[in-house]
């Protein structure tokens, strides 16, 4: 089977960044590696239906060894709505956890937090608590602008002081 | 016969999108809900009967011919686990009726919780009689996306916490699933899981070994089995108890089915099969060690799904028909009990306020019906004899004696080991929530609360609530149906050894779609 190199490349680095923003903690970025990573495997399906040839419609003249494999493109078809479907929901679920918290990063579950800090959990302290109101972009974001605004002062704003 | 066959999807689907259109009307909107999953109900019923009684029933969707159109194959295997399903879907719906009615719908929306539920129970019908490894794949996806909705139902912030565990590890088994598709259909060609079957072995035996395993690991997730279980115990406990008790019962069963599916017809007689028993060793003794450490009943409760996850990939481990029968007979056993035994938790949860056996007490003065109604499952769980259970068990060791290797018999050993844990951990909830007294409740000492840890988020104790008979029905009816699976023990086995004998080698499902000449 003859393999596109470009393809195989492109499928590579997107499988990377994919599964690299997937593990990040911020569920956008999550929801970003998983559509990164859901395009990588249509590309692995289109790799897998060998190389490219004419349409694949009968007509004279055209012998079925010149035509593309029609099947991965169907398959690829469901998964690229199935992806579409699962995004929207994420989307939703983003929305929806930014608004109960006011940011979209996944809380510390507690006991791993006592686990690291041996018994006592110490990350929390400086976490602002979130004021009242129930708009999209509130208090957090100017509190993340006036972060910004710290960098030029401060050389290494460490995650820690976030969390 | 056939025209049977695609009801048991389109029933739920069509009764699905009259339920949404219907939001405005609740009663309606039950009564769909209800009659479509009866309809699914009887449709399987008849099909069992018809397909035990020795007739195969294949659909060719479409009317294109097997290997280019999509099937629907309906075995004695797919008709038992459709069967199981309607059953355990309908008494979980029949207990979201009487929560509902109890509490003006606020744990369970109502314009959207029996749509998605009736979504729900068509991705796990779908999958079970998915010929065709594509379609089985979103049979799987149809089932997650409802799961997603209904694991988070109500948006609060400890079901979006629990439920972006999940729902992240759902999309990376899916990716793994469908990555494993894309390659088996490079080295082979088709997605039709007969053909596949029949193509498989002309592939160089690294290939089938790194195909077998990606499809495992995709499944593997699904199923919680270790090392991919960690995710179960997190998620499974904060979504509402009906929804809970659905998706122990069913969601990792599917699972378990695709796995059944995987090593009897694609990759029968694997190489892979001593890790796969190491694999279940390793699933059932972490798995129970967890449940011991829980003081939460839900969470001890998923800590036990998973360890009886293992007994079933036993059962397919061993490889031979007697294994894979009583994995069947233990696949249906725990779809009962563990559904169950999640319900009587909602029910504790009402009565006593909270799931914590460190807070309750008292419970077999003020509530002896919920009491028989733990205690029946929670014996059939720890495998007491005469319940299903031990019955299950029984099977089980007796195939792994039969294939009399050492690990079989350090299986059979960690088997009768983690049963007993299980009884230990179930009962130490009888002790302490339905024996002690309410009054000793504070300042109790005991070595049983010693050592166990409480859920994180762990509230104080709720108002009790009163428990609608419509529940406590729903829950006696499973428990009668587990009393069935005892009683009728003999003909329900004699189903799943015959499901057993129908998947030793791929040659019986093969000759099931392509007709026993080889064409239709």
């Amino acid at each position: 089977m003859t393999v596109s190199l470009v393809l195989l490349v492109v499928m590579a680095v997107l499988y990377a960044c994919g599964i690299y923003l997937m593990l990040e903690r911020s569920m956008t970025r999550v929801l970003l590696g998983f559509l990164l990573v859901g395009n990588a495997t249509n590309l692995l399906i289109l790799i897998m239906a060998g190389v490219a040839g004419v349409a694949p419609i009968v007509a004279d003249g055209v012998s079925p060894e010149e035509m593309t494999d029609p099947l991965p493109q169907a398959l690829i078809l469901t998964a690229i709505v199935i992806t579409f479907a699962v995004s929207a929901f994420l989307l939703a679920l983003i929305y929806r956890s930014w608004r109960l918290a006011k940011e979209d990063d996944l809380d510390d579950d507690e006991d791993d937090v006592a686990m690291r800090a041996g018994g006592e959990s110490l990350l929390f302290e400086d976490r602002d608590d979130v004021t009242e109101g129930d708009t999209e972009f509130g208090t957090r974001a100017q509190a993340a602008i006036s972060e910004a605004a710290e960098l030029d002062h401060h050389v290494e704003p460490s995650r820690e002081t976030k969390k | 016969m056939t025209a049977l066959v695609p009801l048991v999807v389109l029933l739920p689907l069509i009764g699905a999108a009259t339920a949404l259109v219907l939001a405005k009307r609740p009663q309606l909107q039950r009564l769909v809900t209800l009659v479509a999953l009866v309809g699914v109900l009887a449709v399987g019923i008849v099909l069992l009967i018809v397909v035990d009684g020795g007739v195969p029933l294949v659909v060719e969707v479409g009317g294109w011919e097997a290997p280019w159109g999509i099937v629907l194959v309906v075995d004695r295997l797919s008709a038992l686990m459709v069967v199981v399903s309607a059953i355990v879907l309908l008494a979980v719906l029949l207990f979201s009726f009487g929560q509902g009615l109890a509490d003006g719908h606020d744990e369970t929306p109502v314009s959207i919780y029996y749509p998605t539920y009736l979504i729900l129970a068509t991705g796990v019908f779908n999958a079970f009689i998915a010929g065709d490894l594509f379609n089985l794949y979103v049979g799987f996806e149809i089932l997650l996306v409802a799961s997603y909705v209904l694991i988070t139902l109500g948006g609060t912030e400890a079901r979006i916490r629990a439920g972006v565990t999940y729902i992240v590890v759902s999309l990376v088994s899916s990716m793994f699933f469908l990555a494993s598709i894309a390659m088996i259909y490079g080295a082979v060609g088709t997605v039709n899981i007969a053909q596949i079957s029949q193509r498989m072995a002309e592939i160089p035996l690294d290939v089938q070994v790194l195909l077998h395993v990606m499809l495992l690991v995709g499944f593997g997730i699904k199923a919680a089995v270790f090392p991919l279980s960690f995710w179960l115990p997190d998620s499974y406990p904060t979504a509402p108890a009906p929804v809970t008790a659905v998706f122990a019962g069913l969601l990792t069963k599917v699972g378990v089915y695709s796995i059944i599916r995987t090593e009897t017809v694609i990759f029968p007689g694997s190489e892979l099969n001593p890790y796969l028993m190491v694999l279940a060793l390793a699933t059932m003794v972490v798995g129970v060690l967890g449940a011991v450490a829980q003081a939460d009943i839900k969470r001890m409760l998923s800590f036990t799904l998973v360890s009886h996850i293992g007994y079933m990939i036993l059962g397919v481990a061993l490889g031979s028909a007697a294994g894979t029968a009583a994995a069947i007979y233990y696949i249906v056993h725990h779809i009962v009990v563990q559904t169950t035994l999640f319900l009587a938790a909602g029910l504790i949860e009402r009565q006593g306020g909270t799931t914590s056996i460190s807070k309750l007490g008292g419970l077999l003065a003020a509530a002896p019906v919920i009491g028989i109604l733990f205690f029946i499952p929670a014996l059939n769980l720890g495998g007491i004899p005469p319940f299903s259970g031990f019955i299950g068990k029984l099977a089980l060791f007796e195939a792994a004696a039969e294939q009399g290797t050492v690990l079989a018999y350090v299986l059979i050993a960690a088997g009768a080991l983690v049963s007993l844990l299980t009884l230990y951990a179930l009962i130490r909830v009888w002790n302490m929530a339905f024996w002690r007294p309410a009054a000793d409740v504070e300042d109790y000492e005991s070595d049983l609360l010693a050592n166990v840890t409480e859920a994180p988020h762990e509230k104080a104790v709720v108002e009790t609530r009163t428990t609608p008979k419509l529940m406590v029905a729903a829950t006696g009816g499973m428990v009668a149906v587990s009393l069935v699976l005892t009683v009728f023990a003999g003909p329900l086995y004699g189903i799943a050894a015959r499901a057993g004998e129908n998947l030793e080698g791929p040659g019986f499902y093969v000759d099931l779609v392509f007709g026993e000449d080889g064409n239709d």
